[in-house]
């Protein structure tokens, strides 16, 4: 008899989602103005969980609008009093977090295990972080009472939904601004929960205003006149786009674009470690992570052991239901990331790189990808130069730290790095080498709300989290 | 696949096929790295080049592995495999032959009002409550294991710590579990705690029987060797003292003597279990695990079990290669036991104290 795990799926029953869902605009739920709606699916099912409103640029208009008349006050009150309100919103977060968590998988895709273990706790930490600055911005090194921007529209990913709201919206209430937010399109629900929270903590009306829709609500939003700051994080392309258009005008832009991070293994590494370190640094939320270890670096000499290794362990990773508690690699977000992680891997192949992937039985509904890896791979390749965004490593090899240093930073992005070794000095002098904005060592993906995050080069401009993160949202 | 791993601890030519550690092929196999073992600096440069270990990345893996739910059939599956894995332990100074006698016959019986639990793997016991054990277990399939080599400081003098061994393995021990000498260990003297194992189990063969054959009545008792991993203290440490009792011949390693402040943890034994799989890859020589101490839940056992599990799979998932040292754990095992069968949660007086 084997140890085969029983399923162990978390309740679905402690989430109550409606048929429908309007914008939050000014305190209240309410259509589009021309009534258009979208369906949200989860990815794991193709199953429809709720409509969502389309917003129209006249509902943007009106969004800014409640931004703009909420602004007065919010920015005028004590730094205590809005430290209060985010307090109260990390707090119901953290009561709640069982209820988002259980949401965020059903919309996203992602495990429950990481949705509970990694997205929820850093979401509650960052309100809970930013809280703390509200009231000592006059410490945070920009002199005297640093005035907010004003209106601050937002635009974020469908990775992680509701961390992104969370990185957008902390810093921008705790320094006296108000948002306009677009989650992604394929994942609204977990920000419009959040809209509750925000009732729920008796924020004041139009502090925070929610609107979904496709790129066209997104454009519209970031396009409009009444806005002074712009944060986006997405893809390279369309923070390109949103680069241009903003270009000439006063709005103060910060982007977190994508990443073809590097993780390098030297051969005195924590081996054991080092192979949790990749699996993490890839596989973690099926890949679809902007700072993702997406290339393997590995010292020759101990390339052999570490892929052994590192198959032996990927063949362990359970892929399925994302409400399973068992589960390691959940559902990729939408058929549309499916098309490209697919065609970006058969170029991989075509070009002649070397596919591995362990035996896997994938669901027959959803959207699923393998864990897969990539040997023989050289900087020529595609699959080693442009970010996959899903589970899919790239494993190339070096001989000299200095060559480590050349082929990690040999990328058009710039947004994390990774070093394994047991040495020190080595692991500085590679640190101040690599050309990234978060360089990990000895570990990989790991968060906090008081460490600054962001690129780079083409993986975006301005820092998140930590005292960095205020200046985004402050007139300095 | 998982030769090529091993390339960096001794050149094979072929992929090895599993041996036990205390089968009659396990020397040979172990003389296959005889070179890192021929001298102090060989032995020491052996042990030193091994990959480090990174604290935070190996307690966060044994964290997360901490987190599978184990439910249902699964859930069944493990409590009696659990069961079946205890080395049910008195080691006390006040231990008398009433009381072990009373052990020996929970270890047979473990659920007096359900005769279908299985029963343990072995009672274990200072090395003068031996023949009473094996008096008490008879022909039940329950081993003996014993103490032995001063336990638990191991602070002895090397003809006493053997004659202490002879001693147990005379009166009848199946098994023997014997402390390293830490202080050695410590001060770099690796040689020194490598040929005091290799001492002691030659010392366990049983005189007139035929040595390291099938466990059972005239064969050699099978080595445990216990590192105290609490004083030892470092995780570099611990992957190190772990290749080198498997070297020297151990049959099991194990973390505690259940003595010290800081006995089995899960991180450590994950660390043990790495040790044992990269071992296998290298030797083909199969050892066991052992941790004690500390683990008294059903959910802190199905959490080692699961560490077994993904560790070094379902080969090391019967008592024959993994055993929890551990005296109230049974108890929590039975009532979670009774729970799933009857769905109703019973409470300490409808299990045995012993």
């Amino acid at each position: 008899m084997t140890f085969d795990y029983a399923p162990a799926p978390e309740s679905r029953a402690v989430v109550d989602i409606a048929p429908s869902y309007g914008l939050f605009i000014d305190g209240e739920f309410a259509p589009a103005c021309d009534g258009k709606v979208f369906k949200t699916v989860s990815p794991s099912s193709e199953e429809v969980l709720s409509e969502v409103a389309q917003a129209h640029a006249d509902d943007v208009d009106r969004a800014v609008k409640a931004a703009r008349k909420a602004f007065e006050k919010w920015s005028a009150l004590p730094g205590a009093e809005r430290a209060k309100y985010l307090f109260r919103i990390a707090r119901i977060i953290q009561e709640r977090s069982r209820e988002l968590a259980v949401l965020e998988s059903l919309d996203n895709g992602k495990p429950i295990r990481e949705s509970r273990d990694a997205d929820l706790p850093l979401v509650a930490a960052h309100f809970f972080y930013y809280a703390g600055w509200a009231d000592k911005l006059d410490h945070a090194g920009y002199g005297q009472n640093p005035r907010p921007l004003g209106v601050a529209g937002q635009v974020i990913p469908w990775n992680f939904p509701l961390l992104m709201l969370a990185w957008k919206i902390a810093p921008a209430l705790a320094t006296g601004n108000t948002v306009v937010l677009k989650p992604a399109e394929t994942t609204p629900l977990s920000a419009l929960f959040f809209a509750d929270i925000c009732r729920q903590a008796g924020l004041p009306k139009g502090v925070v205003n929610i609107i979904t829709g496709d790129g066209s609500t997104g454009a519209a939003l970031v396009a409009h006149p009444d806005i002074n700051k712009v944060a986006f994080t997405g893809s390279t392309e369309v923070g390109k786009a949103i680069a241009r258009t903003v270009a000439g005008t006063d709005k103060k832009l910060t982007l977190e674009l994508g990443g073809k991070a590097a993780n390098i293994v030297f051969d005195d590494a924590p081996i054991d470690q080092a192979v949790e370190g990749i699996v993490n640094g890839i596989f973690f939320n099926q890949g679809h992570v902007c700072c993702a270890g997406s290339r393997l670096l590995v010292q020759e000499s101990v390339q052999d052991e570490l892929l052994d290794a590192l198959k032996r362990r990927m063949q362990t990773l359970r892929v399925g239901d994302p409400l399973d508690k068992n589960t390691d690699i959940g559902a990729i977000n939408s058929a549309e990331q499916l098309a490209r992680i697919t065609a970006l891997v058969d170029a991989g192949e075509a070009e002649g790189a070397e596919r591995w992937a362990p035996a896997c039985e994938l669901p027959g509904s959803g959207y699923w990808f393998a864990p897969t890896l990539f040997t023989g791979v050289t900087q020529a390749h595609r699959i080693a130069r442009e970010e996959i965004f899903g589970p899919v490593l790239s494993v190339l090899t070096f001989r000299t730290p200095a060559e480590a240093v050349e082929k990690a930073n040999n990328t058009p992005y710039g947004l994390s790095a990774g070093i394994w070794t047991e040495k020190g000095s080595r692991m500085l002098w590679m640190a101040s080498k690599l050309r990234a904005g978060v360089i990990w060592s000895n570990t990989f993906n790991k968060f906090d709300p008081a460490s600054p995050f962001g690129g780079y080069k083409e993986s975006g401009f301005g820092r998140e989290g930590g005292r960095h993160g205020l200046e985004a949202y402050l007139n300095v | 696949m998982t030769w090529r791993y091993a390339r960096r601890y001794a050149p094979l030519v072929t992929m090895p096929i599993t041996v036990p550690a205390y089968g009659k092929e396990a020397a040979g196999r172990l003389a296959s790295m005889a070179d890192v073992t021929a001298d102090d600096g060989a032995l020491r440069r052996f042990l030193h080049g091994l990959p480090g270990v990174d604290a935070v990345g190996l307690e966060a893996r044994a964290a997360t592995l901490g987190t599978r739910s184990i439910k249902t059939t699964a859930k069944a599956y493990a409590i009696d495999l659990a069961i079946s894995m205890i080395d049910l332990t008195t080691l006390e100074g006040a231990d008398t032959p009433g009381k072990v006698r009373a052990l020996c016959a929970k270890g047979i019986h473990p659920d007096p009002t359900d005769r279908t639990s299985p029963k343990v793997a072995a009672i274990c016991v200072y090395p003068d409550m031996v023949a009473t054990a094996k008096e008490a277990l008879g022909d039940s399939g329950v081993h003996v294991a014993s103490v032995a080599t001063a336990f638990p400081a191991g602070r002895a003098a090397l003809p006493v710590k053997l004659a202490d061994t002879r001693d147990a393995v005379a009166a009848g021990a199946d098994e023997i579990d014997m402390v390293i000498d830490r202080g050695a260990f410590l001060s770099g003297r690796y040689m020194e705690v490598f040929e005091e194992i290799k001492a002691v189990k030659e010392a366990c063969a049983r005189p007139g029987g035929t040595s390291q054959t099938e466990s059972g009545g005239g064969s050699a008792a099978h080595l445990k060797v216990i590192f105290e991993t609490g004083e030892l203290q470092t995780y570099d440490n611990v992957r190190r003292v772990s290749w080198l009792a498997m070297l020297a011949g151990a049959d099991f390693i194990k973390t505690s003597t259940g003595k010290v402040a800081v006995n089995a943890t899960p991180p450590v034994t994950l660390l043990m279990l790495e040790a044992v799989r990269d071992f296998h890859a290298a030797t083909g020589v199969q050892v066991g695990v052992k941790p004690a101490g500390g683990i008294r839940t059903t959910k802190d056992a199905i959490k080692y079990l699961v560490m077994v599990n993904e560790t070094l799979g379902e080969r090391w998932l019967t008592a024959d290669w993994f055993r929890f040292g551990a005296s109230s754990l049974l108890n929590d095992l039975l009532m979670q036991r009774q729970k799933l069968s009857t769905g109703r949660y019973s409470g300490p007086d409808y299990v045995t104290v012993d």
